[in-house]
């Protein structure tokens, strides 16, 4: 925490415990026990069976970047009910309750650090904050990143996850799409690099406007990376979806994306990659 | 126009057309039969204007997926002088979801694009219920390159469910494809214009929609999801469509509150199904209006001002 140069996450403390606690934890895929402080050593990755966990922004602020090198920007953009949405909950409610847990304002941390010395702006998804959904905040908070880059000249690279465009927000999530994509193409004119990272999981709208629109499109292992999500395609054709379907390495079989790298090579391999497309 | 798959609210200005049919067909027509008729007639016209004039959200989204709504290529044909259909991606096949080509309206020169529903079940099955793949988005960006060479103006039609869910999709890369065409449109130096004409699903709508003036027809939907999918995710209950439909506000008159949607064409009485060349005038005369107010901007101009315009759409606050 204290190479935080501004503390983004010191609004509700108690939950800045990225782990439940427990000595222990029991990997999602191969159902193996294993000793807590070894995942953390091993960048939250099993040391069996080489599962990726899920893990927060700030965490991965932190296994990203250069120690102490991370500045927020945009930290204080909130979201606002702009349709008076209410479902089984109000937006409201549910806004108050994920800023709670997740101790951000919304579903992406931005700002700016060094990988190996190299400066950047970076984004990161918190999956934890109503799925990553992309509402107004997160759009507005990508374009400023993508006009930011343009002026200063540095490049961009954006951890995704997410489930897609926020519903509570209406057309106004949707529209998201649009404005972020439209970013880009500004910033494809300049020749600024971006690198988008895909992590489990990315769906729906973020994965239909920047999150595939990068130089560079690298995804985690064995994230799930689609446009519709697995459920909502097993119910449109009624049959079970093939083994591997929509995984990482199905898309790279498919071309959809530049490569798979291993959480503990990705500082690095984001290093050579700037490095490469920097002048 | 005859249709037989009335929604429900509409049951009962079929009983009068029920009746007056009865009057025309099968009694001779003597002063009387002909007064009750036209009677009858404006009966019916009131009921209609009474109804229409406060569909709930659930209704206009009933009404916007009316089977007998005019679709694009009905609308490209009273709309337009001319209209040369163009085919395919040049990658993998012909998506019939998506059509486009060549046009002419009022003697400007165009190209138009837009989804297409089928109508019958075998067209609907062939059309995929105007859901695209991949190789439907990429024909509708081969169409807008096309029109970036030669500098024509891009009008659309938006009318889709959402973009083609399945294995499919997926494989040829359905994220990709929207996407790419959202990032093409916003660099377009050619003035784009899209019409909202029966349903807007989702990023499979937005995908030919980033446009420098959107117009929705007022019993047109346009939303970030549909209603029974945002139901079966947010209630866990997919038939509470209906409240979902009112919280995810898609009808045109909001949208334009939003900012979303920058005009809203006004339907026939009772719906655009019930008059398609009355619905197409209204459609054309806004979108002839729209293209000249776009007709004296640069290139840079027309990109600047769409960028500027998506560039805002969202709300949010800043501030500790
Ligand atoms: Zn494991």
């Amino acid at each position: 925490m204290i190479w935080f140069k501004k503390d983004i996450f010191s609004r509700g403390k108690e939950k800045t415990v990225r782990v439940p606690q427990g000595l222990w934890v029991k990997c999602n895929h191969c159902n193996e026990i294993i000793y807590r402080k070894e995942v953390e050593r091993n960048s939250e990755v099993c040391p069996k069976c080489n599962y990726h966990f899920r893990i927060s922004a700030r965490r991965r602020i932190e296994i990203t970047l250069d120690e102490g090198s991370f500045v927020e920007h945009d930290g204080n953009i909130s979201p606002v009910d702009a349709l008076g949405f209410r479902d089984m909950k109000r937006y409201t409610e549910r806004i108050g309750a994920a800023q709670q847990k997740a101790g951000l304002k919304d579903a992406i941390v931005c700002g700016e650090g060094t990988i190996e010395d190299r400066r950047l702006l970076l984004g990161v998804f918190e999956f934890s904050f109503m799925g990553g959904s992309m509402g107004s905040v997160v759009g507005e908070k990508i374009a400023r990143l993508f006009e930011r880059a343009m002026e200063e000249r540095v490049p961009v690279v954006i951890f995704a996850s997410s489930g897609g465009a926020r519903m509570q927000e209406g057309i106004l999530s949707l529209v998201q799409m649009a404005k972020t994509s439209a970013a880009i193409e500004r910033i494809r004119r300049k020749a600024i690099p971006y690198i988008s990272v895909l992590t489990d999981p990315t769906t729906g709208g973020v994965t239909a406007s920047f999150a595939t629109l990068a130089d560079v499109i690298i995804a985690e292992p064995r994230a799930l990376i689609g446009f519709a999500g697995p459920r909502v395609i097993e119910e449109t054709i009624r049959q079970k979806l093939p083994e591997g379907f929509q995984r990482a390495e199905y898309l790279l079989e498919h071309g959809m994306i530049d490569m798979i790298v291993e959480r503990k090579k990705m500082r690095h391999t984001l290093a050579k990659l700037i490095e490469l497309l920097t002048d | 126009m005859q249709h037989k798959n009335i929604r429900e609210f509409e049951r009962p200005v079929e009983e009068i057309e029920k009746k007056i049919e009865e009057l025309r067909f099968s009694r001779e027509m003597t002063p009387d039969t002909a007064r009750e008729i036209r009677r009858l007639e404006e009966k019916r016209d009131r009921l209609i204007k009474d109804i229409y004039s406060s569909l709930t959200p659930w209704q206009i989204t009933l009404v916007a997926r009316h089977p007998a709504r005019p679709y694009t290529l009905d609308y490209i044909g009273l709309v337009f002088d001319e209209f040369e259909e163009l085919h395919g991606d040049r990658l993998y096949r012909d998506d019939p979801a998506i059509v486009g080509g060549l046009a002419r309206i009022e003697g400007r020169k165009v190209v138009v694009i837009g989804h297409q529903k089928g109508r019958n079940t075998k067209e609907r099955f062939y059309r995929n219920y105007g859901m695209p793949h991949p190789e439907g988005y990429r024909k509708a960006k081969r169409l807008m390159e096309l029109a970036q060479r030669f500098s024509r103006p891009i009008i659309t039609f938006i009318d889709t469910p959402g973009a083609a869910p399945d294995i499919e999709a997926e494989e040829r890369g359905q994220a990709v494809a929207i996407a790419e065409n959202l990032l093409y449109m916003a660099g377009l130096g050619v003035p784009v214009v899209s019409a909202v004409i029966g349903e807007g699903g989702s990023g499979g709508a937005l995908a030919i929609g980033v446009a420098n003036r959107v117009l929705m027809l007022e019993y047109s939907i346009y939303s970030v999801i549909s209603p029974e999918g945002c139901a079966a995710i947010l209630w866990k209950d997919g038939s509470k469509a209906e409240l979902a439909a009112a919280q995810l506000r898609m009808g045109a008159r909001e949208l334009e509150k939003l900012g979303i949607v920058d005009r809203v064409v006004e339907e026939p009485p009772g719906g655009a199904h019930r008059n398609y060349e009355l619905a197409a005038k209204s459609l054309k005369k806004a979108l002839l209006e729209s293209l000249e107010e776009l007709s004296a901007l640069t290139p840079d101009e027309i990109r600047e001002a769409r960028y500027r315009k998506f560039r805002r759409m969202g709300v949010s606050t800043e501030g500790d």
